[in-house]
């Protein structure tokens, strides 16, 4: 029928009307909905009729229907093969266990943790698994703050990627830091030092890893330094090359990771950086992951982070 | 019968009628969970937010953290991967209202708690970029500028307890507190106490790295480090919860 057509037989009456006229003459057609249309409702009523019996689905008093003829089973924490009736949560764990995705990378993930961290190191397949598998890790639960390459932020987060490591830079160091975490502090001397005495430790810290300082600062500072007054070498030791059981940093290499001695433009702004540092006192904390992440995934992090760059 | 021009044409009625139909679709898919046993888990650990927490809960709806951050990890084994074990319903059964959701412009916040130190928290709310460079999230400096105000803490827990909040107005509840949740965290949750849970809590957790002060930030970041900590999931089996659908 042509439009000319249809408009004719509308006027004539062949197609009935909702029967509603609005503004006097505004008036709906009541046309019958398209056989395909139809048909498919009908069938998704069907499909809705078979769903109902086979999975969970109408609730009966403080129960619901668990569907028929269509159980599912995993395998629970303590080895026991489980059949249940269809739901999100087995099907999940399946998942988990037998999936295509969960068999592959278990296969690798148990070589891996059989393997020393020699052997993955030197072996080129598994670091490559590891890397990849890492970066993913990495991303989720490291990247905040250590950022998504390991370079850190100044002041808060340390750098990963150079060759300073404030806790130890082997794999067994690296790996204790990860698992049980690690709380940075050194106090703050704001109470103990007048503006003098900090410029002069100030003067002497930056000297130590080859800032021209004022040479008499710098020898009074050294005083506080290394007597008591400061008792600075604690832990950062006499010659100021720091200690890793304290996660206290190397003053001698000028890698900086609190005090932002490489942002500042000239010695003034060096001298103040250091300063804020010995004035305010440092802490920092690293989570603990163990109880977050598995044993592997702590493993597979540590290798990457050893290659992130400066591993010892 | 009604004719359908008559609801047609008469507005009122026409509404009234179409929120009946809609709530019956809702209702047939909510009401039965009230009914139904397996609904909530039966875990141990999970208990309502201290006084601090719940303020921080407060700033967290007040500006709208909700809005793209959900605290629902979906059983799926991507999100598994990514963000740790699925949410339980029990883990949200204290939240009046709960923050579900898939609207995710930035990520589940379900298990945020304890996974980044105190100080990550002060410096990402302040600016983002600062710590994670691709971040689109907003700056919230004035949480550490604003000083918390607390003195209608007890009021809030009021509310709550209304809604079936479990936070104690008398000795008979504190008691039952104590035994439903230990010593411990009942004293947390008596509201008689609250302004004093509220102050010792932020001053001995220094959320903010700032011990002179409570400012909105100790109770945020606060409330952020308990967000999916109170379940320990090394004591049940994975099959356990299967049990529960």
């Amino acid at each position: 029928m042509s439009e000319s057509q249809k408009q004719d037989a509308q006027k004539q009456g062949a197609v009935q009307t909702t029967g509603h006229a609005w503004d006097g003459d505004l008036q709906e057609f009541n046309n019958p909905l398209p056989n395909w249309w139809v048909w498919s409702f009908y069938a998704t009523v069907v499909f809705a009729l078979i769903y109902w019996v086979l999975y969970p689905a109408w609730p009966v008093a403080s129960t619901y229907t668990k569907g028929v003829m269509n159980t599912i089973t995993f395998t629970n924490d303590a080895g026991e093969q489980v059949e249940t009736h269809w739901n999100t949560r087995a099907l999940l764990l399946r998942d988990m266990q037998e999936g295509k995705h969960a068999v592959r990378s278990r296969e690798y993930m148990e070589q891996v943790a059989a393997a020393s961290y020699d052997e993955i190191l030197a072996d080129e397949e598994m670091l490559a698994f590891t890397r990849s598998v890492a970066r993913g890790l990495f991303g989720d639960n490291c990247a905040a703050c250590h950022g998504a390459g390991g370079a850190g932020v100044m002041g808060l987060f340390p750098n990963l990627v150079d060759d300073s490591w404030l806790w130890g830079g082997s794999v067994e160091e690296i790996q204790l830091t990860i698992a049980e975490g690690r709380m940075g502090f050194m106090p703050a001397f704001r109470e103990t030092f007048d503006d003098q005495q900090l410029d002069a430790v100030a003067s002497y810290v930056l000297s130590l890893s080859g800032h021209e300082v004022d040479t008499d600062l710098a020898a009074s500072g050294k005083q506080i330094f290394q007597g008591e007054a400061g008792g600075c070498y604690y832990c950062h030791t006499s010659e100021g090359t720091g200690m890793k059981s304290q996660g206290a940093p190397n003053l001698t290499d000028n890698i900086w990771t609190v005090a932002d001695v490489p942002g500042a433009q000239d010695h003034e702004a060096r001298l103040a950086a250091v300063k804020k540092v010995v004035r305010d006192g440092v802490v920092r904390e690293m989570p603990a992951w163990q109880d977050r992440l598995s044993e592997e995934q702590i493993r597979l992090l540590t290798v990457y982070v050893h290659q992130l760059g400066g591993g010892q | 019968m009604i004719k359908h021009e008559s609801i047609e044409t008469n507005a009122g009625l026409l509404i009234a009628l179409t929120m009946i139909v809609i709530s019956i679709g809702g209702l047939v898919e909510i009401v039965p969970l009230f009914f139904i046993e397996d609904t909530i888990e039966k875990v141990e650990g999970v208990r309502p937010y201290t006084p601090l927490e719940l303020r921080g809960r407060d700033i967290y709806q007040r500006e709208g953290c909700y809005l793209c951050h959900s605290q629902m990890i979906r059983p799926f084994r991507d999100e598994m991967l990514r963000y740790g074990h699925y949410s339980l319903a029990a883990e949200s059964q204290y939240d009046h209202p709960f923050q579900w959701g898939s609207k995710r412009t930035g990520p589940d916040l379900g298990r945020v708690g304890g996974k980044y130190s105190n100080e990550w928290h002060v410096a990402h709310l302040l600016r983002p970029r600062d710590v994670v460079p691709g971040s689109i999230m907003p700056n919230y400096p004035w949480l550490l500028e604003n000083d918390l105000p607390y003195s209608d803490i007890q009021a809030r827990m009021r509310a709550l307890r209304t809604a079936g909040v479990p936070y104690s107005a008398s000795q008979e509840e504190y008691e039952a507190n104590v035994e439903r949740f230990g010593e411990e965290v009942a004293k947390q949750l008596d509201i008689l106490n609250a302004e004093e849970n509220l102050m010792r809590q932020a001053l001995n957790g220094n959320y903010d790295g700032n011990r002179g002060r409570i400012t909105e930030m100790d109770a945020i970041v606060a409330y952020l480090q308990v967000l999916g900590t109170m379940v320990d999931f090394g004591q049940y089996d994975q099959g356990y919860f299967v049990e529960f659908r």
